[in-house]
């Protein structure tokens, strides 16, 4: 195949179209996170991707430093990681929130300042290698291409984890009193309902997810300080391109805008960067709401 | 009725003591602005005086439109790399190479306030960052900024082809120059009856509609002036420092900006330049400590967010009971 005169193979365009469902799976989680907390806090988490990146950083200092491995990291990481996203909650978040929603994000802009100065600090600019578990090495052979093991297993856990929240969020009772709250706390607490100590958690929980996603790409992507910041300004647009406050428009553009940035990498790989921002100043032009959202 | 009738004598004393107050204010500005290449390195002072016309500019949004832009690297760096671009490789003089990426910084200030414009608070902080990091891959792969590289050894050149910059007391008048008049741009565009109406959206943006008020060209024509006064400081700051780079693009260049912003006051006009004082000698007093820059950095935003949420200025002017 020839297009826009690069030659195109067939294994290249699989190899990205996996790589591009890779990353779809972090941007997926990473914004499905992020419009978790929206729904109940209404404020952007601009320490998310700090918080991403102390995911991976978990799992490696679990392994280094306890000797506990990938699959315990799996858990305990970002129950860590959900943990100390809690404790910010209640330290600071909860102190701004009768102000204007800017300085919420102010302040996780600050949290992430200080995250990521600390690694830093510590670990320079260069990764630490976290290797693949051993019972995920490997690859299958899919007849058309090679399926690397790992790769498989980091888009399934994610879209499981993803499916599993939606349906947690939409189908069953603590995800209708969260909806509930989200809609009027007031009356939710009328109910005898503890809707502070639930918006605690429901931040505690969309930081989990990204811990958790760090988890699943630090045999990836090398263990690194600056992994969150690279990433989160891409989440951002997959979260505008999707539209606020959707937990389903959340993954479905995290996945899909995964594979279109791949597929770009193959057939106009001077835009495979800028495609996502590209996408969203169109879907700003012609949805401003966002592709699910609804209007302001 | 009666309280609006009493007000006008309370008011006059009040604006009275405040015209006197920003008098005094201005007039320790341009002392200071004249006496500090004396008493610090030059070069420092004439970079502190980008980053203040940069935070200036910034201030015009966040403080009076209220509308928080986190991708305000892009016009200062995109100008910045067109300003040396012009003056390096096209021969231009110095007044023609920054006016050259004063346009372009414009331009690009109307193609994504345009698209950004109709949302507000933390959706359009979002969508800066993406515009931003988009011009930052776009930087980074043009062949005009020579990627990492950057663009070195900008000749700072002839102004109008006649002053020579290259001397630096010379340099600094002109930068000191520019300096003054974009701030006091900014003040003039806050204190005309348009700068009224951007106060006005600020308060309450339905009943400007109501009376009749396109709010959103007046936020989409605030932007576009400061995405055109951030590019000013960038295209100068290429001419200071004669080199372009990525850091100026970056998003950690946006995030300072409002780190100086916050520090000095939001909706004040001298807190956006003492804060611009304030992080830049923090960069370079306490460059030896590495990352832990970032750290300190984020410490000061959180007990900023937390307790300081007027800043210094707005602290002071608020005891004083004016408005600075």
């Amino acid at each position: 195949m020839n297009i826009f005169g690069h030659a195109i193979s067939l294994p290249q365009l699989y190899g990205q179209l996996l790589i591009g469902l890779i990353n779809g799976s972090f941007y997926a989680l990473l914004s499905l996170g992020l419009a978790v907390i929206f729904g109940m806090l209404t404020i952007v988490n601009f320490a998310h991707g700090a918080f991403y990146m102390m995911g991976a950083f978990a799992a490696y200092f679990l392994l280094k430093l306890v000797g506990l491995d990938y699959w315990w990291a799996l858990i305990l990481s970002p129950l860590v990681v959900g943990a100390i996203g809690a404790v910010v909650e209640i330290l600071f978040l909860k102190r701004l929130a009768g102000f204007d929603p800017l300085y919420s994000l102010l302040l996780t802009l600050g949290i992430a300042l200080i995250i990521q100065g600390l690694f830093q600090n510590y670990f320079g600019s260069s990764g630490e290698p976290y290797a693949i578990p051993k019972q995920l090495g490997g690859a299958y052979n899919l007849g058309f291409m090679f399926l690397p093991v790992y790769r498989g297993w980091v888009i399934v856990a994610s879209a499981v984890v993803c499916f599993g929240t939606w349906l947690v969020i939409e189908k069953t009772k603590l995800g209708a009193y969260l909806r509930a709250a989200t809609e009027n706390p007031t009356m939710v607490r009328a109910f005898g309902i503890n809707v502070p100590r639930m918006i605690t958690l429901t931040y505690g929980f969309g930081v989990a997810l990204a811990a958790l996603a760090g988890v699943l790409a630090a045999p990836i992507t090398q263990v690194r300080p600056g992994m969150g910041a690279d990433i989160i300004a891409v989440v951002f647009a997959v979260v505008v391109i999707g539209g606020m406050g959707s937990i389903l428009g959340s993954i479905v553009t995290g996945f899909v805008l995964g594979v279109i940035e791949g597929l770009t990498k193959v057939f106009y790989p001077e835009a495979s960067n800028t495609v996502v921002f590209v996408i969203m100043a169109i879907v700003l032009l012609v949805r401003p709401a966002g592709l699910f959202g609804r209007a302001a | 009725m009666t309280a609006t009738l009493k007000v006008p004598a309370a008011s006059a004393v009040f604006a009275a003591r405040n015209r006197r107050a920003n008098q005094i204010a201005l007039a320790v500005l341009v002392a200071l602005v004249a006496v500090a290449p004396f008493v610090a390195y030059s070069f420092f002072v004439m970079n502190a005086l980008c980053f203040a016309l940069f935070a200036c500019a910034f201030n015009l949004l966040i403080g009076y439109v209220n509308l928080l832009s986190l991708g305000h690297a892009m016009f200062l760096g995109l100008a910045s790399y067109v300003g040396a671009h012009a003056a390096k490789v096209w021969g231009l003089e110095p007044v023609s190479a920054i006016l050259v990426g004063v346009a372009v910084s414009t331009a690009l200030g109307f193609v994504t306030g345009a698209l950004a414009i109709r949302s507000s608070g933390i959706y359009f902080a979002m969508i800066t960052v993406a515009f931003s990091q988009m011009v930052f891959f776009f930087c980074l792969e043009a062949p005009f900024t020579h990627g990492e590289d950057g663009i070195q050894a900008v000749p700072q050149g002839r102004a109008l082809g006649l002053i020579p910059l290259s001397n630096p007391w010379v340099l600094y008048v002109f930068v000191a120059g520019i300096f003054l008049f974009g701030f006091l741009a900014i003040q003039r565009i806050v204190n005309s009856p348009f700068g009224e109406i951007l106060k006005a959206i600020r308060e309450n943006e339905p009943r400007v509609v109501s009376l009749g008020y396109r709010a959103l060209r007046y936020k989409l024509a605030a932007f576009v002036l400061s995405a055109a006064i951030t590019g000013l400081a960038g295209a100068t700051k290429a001419i200071v420092a004669q080199n372009a780079s990525l850091t100026d693009v970056s998003l950690s260049t946006s995030v300072e900006v409002v780190l100086m912003t916050l520090v000095g006051g939001m909706g004040t006009f001298y807190g956006p330049v003492i804060g611009a004082i304030v992080v830049v000698s923090m960069q370079n007093y306490l460059a030896q400590f590495g990352e832990w820059v970032t750290v300190i950095q984020g410490v000061v935003f959180v007990a900023c967010v937390m307790a300081f949420r007027r800043g210094i200025v707005g602290e002071l002017a608020a005891r004083a009971k004016i408005s600075l």
